[in-house]
């Protein structure tokens, strides 16, 4: 009986967290429209878009980190082939010449261009949207590669092993005989970005920078969160939690470690796509495993086992660095005017000690292992228990 | 051919010697606690801005050994503070504090430096020049393989020969039983991490007199190699570590040096740009060490146990 209740309420809010998600997309949408760069509100839209950004990549890495028990910090050299894909092939043919000053471009078609050419404006947004899956499935393929050796590691090997891979990355992007494709160590720069995008109805221009961002982050977290359902998720936490006691019954190592690792790039990899949308550049040299180091921080925040916490935990970092606590770098913090203290940098130190505190004394994080749902349906069952 | 090589092996050998200083830091750690203490590289960091720092305000004689005191301080708390509360707790805790002391300390030298380069006092004598095999480079260069190898040889005369060396040993043989034996580890581990940041803070100096200066991202590399290095020679392993760290830094000096040597040699006719994977080869030895000897060369075989 239990059972059976138990998955008509799961159904329930299922339906709920979907339509939640529906409100919540339109709210992103209307503030689009309605919010000008001038608006003392902006800082809102960029916290939405840089944490959409961050959401994705921590919830890839809570897949690995903590629904699998495979602790990889490998995540920044796989955003950084996304973000090297997505941008090599969105940047227009005529801006090709000047982005590659010092090398022959190779790669000399983009997906918007090619594609909107054949269907109109319409095909813009379909190259760009190739383009982010093709980012996707470059990081997911380089995933499966560095996996064959590297997931027969243990916990701490396979950590500072993914470390290495990203370095190795890092620097094979950075070679300048691969300037052709990739800039040697330049920045890529006037590819398809978020600031650009607007939809023409009739007269009416509709500015998608910030939604676009995020439909994108929330139709691929709502990819992983049903893995996670699925009976492969199951099979993860079962590896996480034992993996000789998996074994036993009958899971596949090899093969779940390698579906949930190319599964976490590939969606690493899409996010990196989405950073270099954001920023409007896309450059090696940012990648580097202190950004692996921040994502991870960003788990931990919201709790390593929880997707909502993950998603809590990336938009609450960013909006703290980015706006809450910008006072502390330039001189005034809550109406406290000392520049002396308030200079460059004191944001980060504030932030890191909020984070070792965390870490130190709330390990479960924000949310611990629950997800927002959970939350909903214990406050369903306990008000039937007190109805009774 | 050889007068080409040269230079690039003596400048390996030196810089191996200062990533074995450190590595034995990351070794001792690791063979005792199971943890890679990520923190590791910036105390090094830490170690040369505090030098940069004292350095202008007292003498050297004063500022070297206050340095080491002080340095020393800082593992002693990082260790009491952020890795003593988790004792109990899994080991991807205690990893994740790691991560965020390491955060931690690299924003507050961020926040006292502003993010500038700052230059390291020159310390007289090692950072004089010298000439040696009819090449000229400082003293530093010559003097740090054999100081490494007289702290390691020290180094392991203490834990074969003394009484807190034998309950490291102890230790990192079987946590609990030794434990049981009345051995108190909270001294043991404190201990093992003033060893370990002594020889990072002296190889900090022999490090940073070769470089220009400091910033706060200094230590990150250096700590990672050394790691590498750890793990190259076996983790847990002392002679381990310092054979590893000395194979990573002649080796990275060697490619940094490659193009040059190749072109001498009439292999090649114009720049590959090797040198760009100067540091990314540390890691595809880490990675074909992991792969075909996960203990490295000298470590020690560990089975599962259900």
């Amino acid at each position: 009986m239990k059972t059976i209740n138990d998955s008509r309420n799961r159904q329930k809010t299922s339906w709920g967290s979907l339509l939640l998600v529906l409100v919540f997309l339109a709210i992103v949408f209307y503030l689009d429209q309605n919010i000008k760069p001038t608006n003392k509100m902006f800082m809102l839209l960029t916290v939405l878009q840089k944490g959409s950004v961050y959401a994705l990549a921590a919830v890839s890495m809570n897949l690995l980190n903590g629904y699998t028990g495979l602790f990889s910090l490998g995540h920044a050299g796989f955003m950084l082939i996304g973000a090297y894909t997505y941008a090599i092939f969105t940047i227009p043919s005529s801006a090709r010449d000047t982005v590659y000053q010092y090398f022959d471009a190779a790669i000399r078609f983009s997906f918007p261009e090619t594609f909107s050419n054949v269907m109109g404006p319409a095909g813009t947004a379909l190259g760009v949207l190739v383009a982010v899956i093709l980012a996707g499935l470059m990081a997911a393929f380089f995933a499966y590669l560095i996996g064959l050796p590297v997931l027969r590691l243990k916990s701490d090997y396979l950590a500072i092993a993914t470390l290495g891979f990203a370095e190795i990355i890092r620097a094979v992007f950075q070679w300048q005989k691969l300037g052709p494709i990739t800039n040697g160590s330049n920045l890529l720069k006037s590819f398809a970005r978020t600031s650009k995008f607007k939809l023409e109805v009739g007269d009416t221009k509709l500015v998608l920078s910030t939604f676009v961002p995020v439909l994108i982050a929330t139709v691929s977290i709502i990819i992983i969160v049903k893995l996670v359902n699925s009976t492969y998720g199951r099979a993860f936490k079962s590896i996480r939690d034992d993996e000789v006691a998996a074994e036993a019954m009958g899971i596949n190592l090899a093969r779940h470690k390698m579906i949930s690792f190319t599964v976490s790039s590939f969606f690493a990899g899409v996010s990196g796509a989405m950073m270099a949308m954001v920023l409007s550049i896309a450059q090696a040299s940012n990648f580097k495993s202190a950004m692996t180091y921040e994502i991870l921080l960003m788990v931990v925040l919201g709790g390593i086992g929880s997707i909502s916490g993950s998603v809590i935990g990336s938009f609450l970092f960013v909006a703290a660095s980015e706006w809450w606590l910008r006072g502390l770098d330039s001189g005034t913090f809550l109406g406290i005017n000392a520049p002396g203290v308030f200079r460059n940098g004191f944001r980060l130190v504030v932030f890191s000690i909020i984070i070792m505190i965390v870490v130190l004394f709330f390990r479960k994080g924000i949310m611990g292992e629950k997800e927002i749902s959970d939350l909903f349906r214990d406050r369903k069952k306990k008000a039937k228990g007190a109805a009774k | 051919m050889a007068k080409t090589i040269l230079p690039y092996v003596i400048s390996g050998i030196s810089v191996g010697g200062q990533y074995a200083l450190i590595a034995i830091g990351y070794t001792m750690v690791y063979g005792i606690l199971r943890l890679i203490n990520f923190a590791h590289g910036d105390v090094f960091m830490v170690a040369g801005l505090m030098m940069v720092y004292m350095a202008a305000s007292m003498p050297l004689y004063i500022a070297i050994p206050l340095m080491i005191i002080l340095t020393v301080f800082l593992g002693f708390m990082i260790e009491r503070v952020a890795y003593r509360p988790l004792r109990t707790a899994p080991r991807m805790s205690v990893m994740i504090s790691a991560i965020g002391v390491s955060y931690l300390i690299q924003n507050l030298a961020l926040y006292i430096t502003g993010g500038l380069n700052k230059n390291y006092p020159a310390i007289p004598w090692i950072s004089d020049r010298v000439t040696v095999f009819g090449m000229e480079t400082s003293r530093v260069t010559i003097i740090t393989p054999f100081l490494t190898i007289v702290l390691v040889v020290l180094l392991v005369l203490l834990i074969n020969h003394t009484k807190i060396g034998m309950a490291m040993r102890a230790v990192s043989l079987n946590f609990e039983t030794s434990q049981l034996m009345g051995i108190r580890i909270n001294n043991v581990i404190s201990a093992t991490f003033i060893i370990g940041t002594f020889l990072a803070a002296v190889g900090s100096m022999l490090f940073f007199t070769n470089y220009p200066g400091v910033v706060p991202t200094s230590g990150a590399m250096p700590g990672l190699k050394a790691f590498v290095a750890a793990v190259f020679g076996g983790i847990g392993s002392i002679p381990g570590a310092v054979i590893g760290a000395f194979i990573i830094g002649i080796a990275e000096s060697l490619i940094k040096g490659l193009d040059t040597i190749l072109i001498v040699h009439g292999t090649i006719t114009e720049q590959i740009g090797f040198a760009t994977f100067s540091d990314a080869f540390t890691f595809v030895l880490l990675i074909i060490v992991l792969v075909f000897k996960p203990t490295g060369l000298f470590g020690e075989k560990t089975t599962d146990k259900v």
